[in-house]
């Protein structure tokens, strides 16, 4: 019963809450079993909330039975640490912030909070978003539930990891570079990053301001689309957020994808391609065909300049926003005769080393005499590369591609080697410098680990992507795969709080 | 020393070697001529989003305080920055 229960999609459970054929305490008591049992194995969450997490589940039968449930009540949600709540602390993974109460929710918080959604935690990502593993957290290393010595991918690595293992059925994370796409597709679950503009970001520790967009985990793109209407829409309080209209993403879902164009980047053969994961890919690309799409071949050139000019632009914006963190305010703390001793120890000791990198690189891209040579080049690039994808969607609805060039890769493996590192994003980063929205979609495996199909579309168009995802989901069974946890279940640990 | 950053120096050799490695691949980019190319900043169109000038509620002192490690008189405490002369 608890298994089956942790197994449903959040629009199956939805049927159920409403039926009264399960309750919303019933469900929430599935997931935190599940929780308790498998997080001394997967490190997905830094901190879980089991009491506000019960409340609110009490709280939502309450609505439930006055029939006043919206699409979300009572349905669990994981949240990667890195956005505001009042009620648990939010860390960014990092030691600079351990222990923060924030005084405000996250706009997206509150926006799911007024639904009657029930958090269960706050999930594990590299530090400040820094990363393509979650590695970088200064906490501890998020499990891949596919195979315990990988990583889940990153910077929302514990969101991803949360939502394959069963321990929520949706989870929030953040995409900067690929930090949503990235680690749903290493996890083998639904991520999608909405176009700039399209949800608040109001109370979501800042990263790189023009790159960053909070998204929506699921294990299902029915599920996505439910997600993404939920926190979608204008905010005042985030003058990046676009008052635009939100579409009705379930409605969309089942249109025919029929002469539907989708474009093949001729420029996405890139050197470290996995030759498995690019024949997944391709299967996945005769499905759609086979669907009625039309394949056609397209040219991004600048493609190869997109990971330099975001390693620019995104440490620049980062040692702008990341100047904040200096021990006055809030956050760690380490008092010395002078302020500038006082900010050099207190950053000193609590950044880690990646986001010290960044912060080195953003200020040195930033610094007079090198302004105009690495700041302002790197902006002329973000152009070129914009206008790349202005001509390809004249001729294209969707944009094809791999999420990343490999499966999940092992712990460890890349940490020393940055370039490495960054590599496992360069298919994610173009649609961040262009504020396009994408989706991950499981698509197949490849040395017994998830493979993703990416689609990247218009601005503002998040329902053709979705239509195109389902149409493709509904066709295959990937979706249905659940990582090999049982063997955990069964020697069930005492305690294993993560604290 | 303008980040701010106080560093061991095994940590600074260790991100000279790192750091000169991503420079190096951020180099790439000067193969290309973008002379005539204005620079992007953000993608969306959006310019100078106003609001009315009016007096709304802020957040509650308090719970702003709460987490600051020395406050006196409703502001954030550091160490004197200027001498006494």
């Amino acid at each position: 019963m608890t298994a089956e229960l942790t197994n449903l999609t959040a629009s199956e459970a939805r049927r159920r809450l409403d039926r009264r054929e399960v309750s919303a305490l019933e469900l929430t008591e599935a997931h935190l079993t599940r929780i308790e049992r498998l997080e001394p194995h997967l490190h997905a969450f830094i901190t879980v909330t089991a009491e506000g997490a019960r409340a609110q589940a009490r709280e939502a039968d309450r609505r439930i039975a006055a029939g006043e449930s919206a699409a979300l009540t009572g349905i669990p949600v994981a949240l990667k640490d890195i956005l505001c709540t009042v009620d648990a602390p939010t860390t960014a993974a990092s030691n600079i912030l351990r222990g923060y109460q924030s005084p405000y929710d996250a706009t997206v918080v509150r926006r799911l909070r007024e639904q009657g959604a029930v958090f269960v935690g706050k999930t594990n990502t590299d530090e400040f978003a820094m990363g393509s593993s979650t590695e970088n957290s200064a906490f501890f290393v998020t499990r891949n539930p596919w195979d315990l010595s990988r990583v889940p991918g990153g910077s929302s690595g514990g969101s991803a990891a949360a939502v394959a293992a069963g321990e929520a059925p949706l989870a929030l994370g953040s995409d900067t570079g690929g930090s949503i796409r990235q680690p749903a597709g290493f996890c083998g679950v639904v991520g999608l990053k909405p176009t700039y503009g399209r949800v608040s970001r109001y109370g979501l520790l800042a990263f790189a301001s023009s790159l960053d967009q909070i998204g929506p985990f699921a294990r299902s793109v029915t599920d996505v689309a439910l997600l993404l209407a939920a926190i979608s829409g204008h905010d005042p309080c985030d003058a990046t957020s676009v008052a635009l209209p939100v579409p009705d993403y379930a409605a969309a879902l089942e249109r025919d994808i029929r002469g539907m164009r989708i474009g093949i980047p001729r420029e996405y053969q890139v050197e470290g391609m996995d030759p498995e994961v690019a024949r997944t890919v391709r299967d996945a690309l005769a499905e759609l065909e086979r669907l009625g799409a039309e394949l056609v071949e397209v040219s991004l050139p600048h493609t190869t300049y997109a990971l330099a000019t975001y390693y620019i632009i995104a440490p620049a914006e980062a040692s702008a926003n990341l100047a904040r963190y200096d021990g006055v305010k809030y956050g760690l703390s380490i008092q010395e005769e002078t302020l500038l001793d006082a900010y050099l120890q207190t950053r000193g000791q609590g950044f880690g080393p990646e986001v010290k990198r960044r912060i080195m690189l953003g200020t040195y891209a930033l610094s007079s005499g090198y302004y105009d040579a690495y700041y302002v080049k790197a902006q002329k690039v973000r152009t070129l590369i914009k206008r790349d994808f202005d001509q390809a969607f004249e001729q294209v609805d969707v944009i094809a591609s791999p999420t990343s060039p490999t499966v999940a890769f092992g712990i460890g493996e890349r940490v020393d080697d940055p370039i490495q590192m960054y590599l496992a994003d360069i298919f994610t980063i173009p649609a961040n410098m262009a504020g396009l929205p994408g989706i991950a979609v499981p698509c197949g495996f490849a040395h017994g680990l998830p493979v993703s199909l990416q689609l990247v579309g218009r601005a503002f168009d998040e329902v053709t992507l979705l239509q195109v995802a389902y149409a493709y989901e509904q066709a295959t069974a990937w979706h249905t795969q659940r990582p090999p946890l049982d063997a955990l279940l069964a020697d069930a640990p005492s305690g294993g709080d993560e604290g | 020393m303008l980040a701010r950053l106080g560093l061991e120096p095994e940590e600074l050799e260790r991100m000279r070697v790192q750091l000169s490695s991503i420079m190096e691949h951020i180099d790439r980019l000067r193969e290309l001529d973008t002379e005539a190319i204005p620079p992007t900043a953000q993608v969306i169109t959006l310019q100078n989003v106003m609001r009315d000038d009016t007096v709304r509620p802020s957040l509650p002192l308090a719970e702003v305080l709460r987490n600051a490690p020395q406050h006196e008189d409703g502001m954030f405490k550091v160490n004197a920055v200027l001498e006494e002369s």
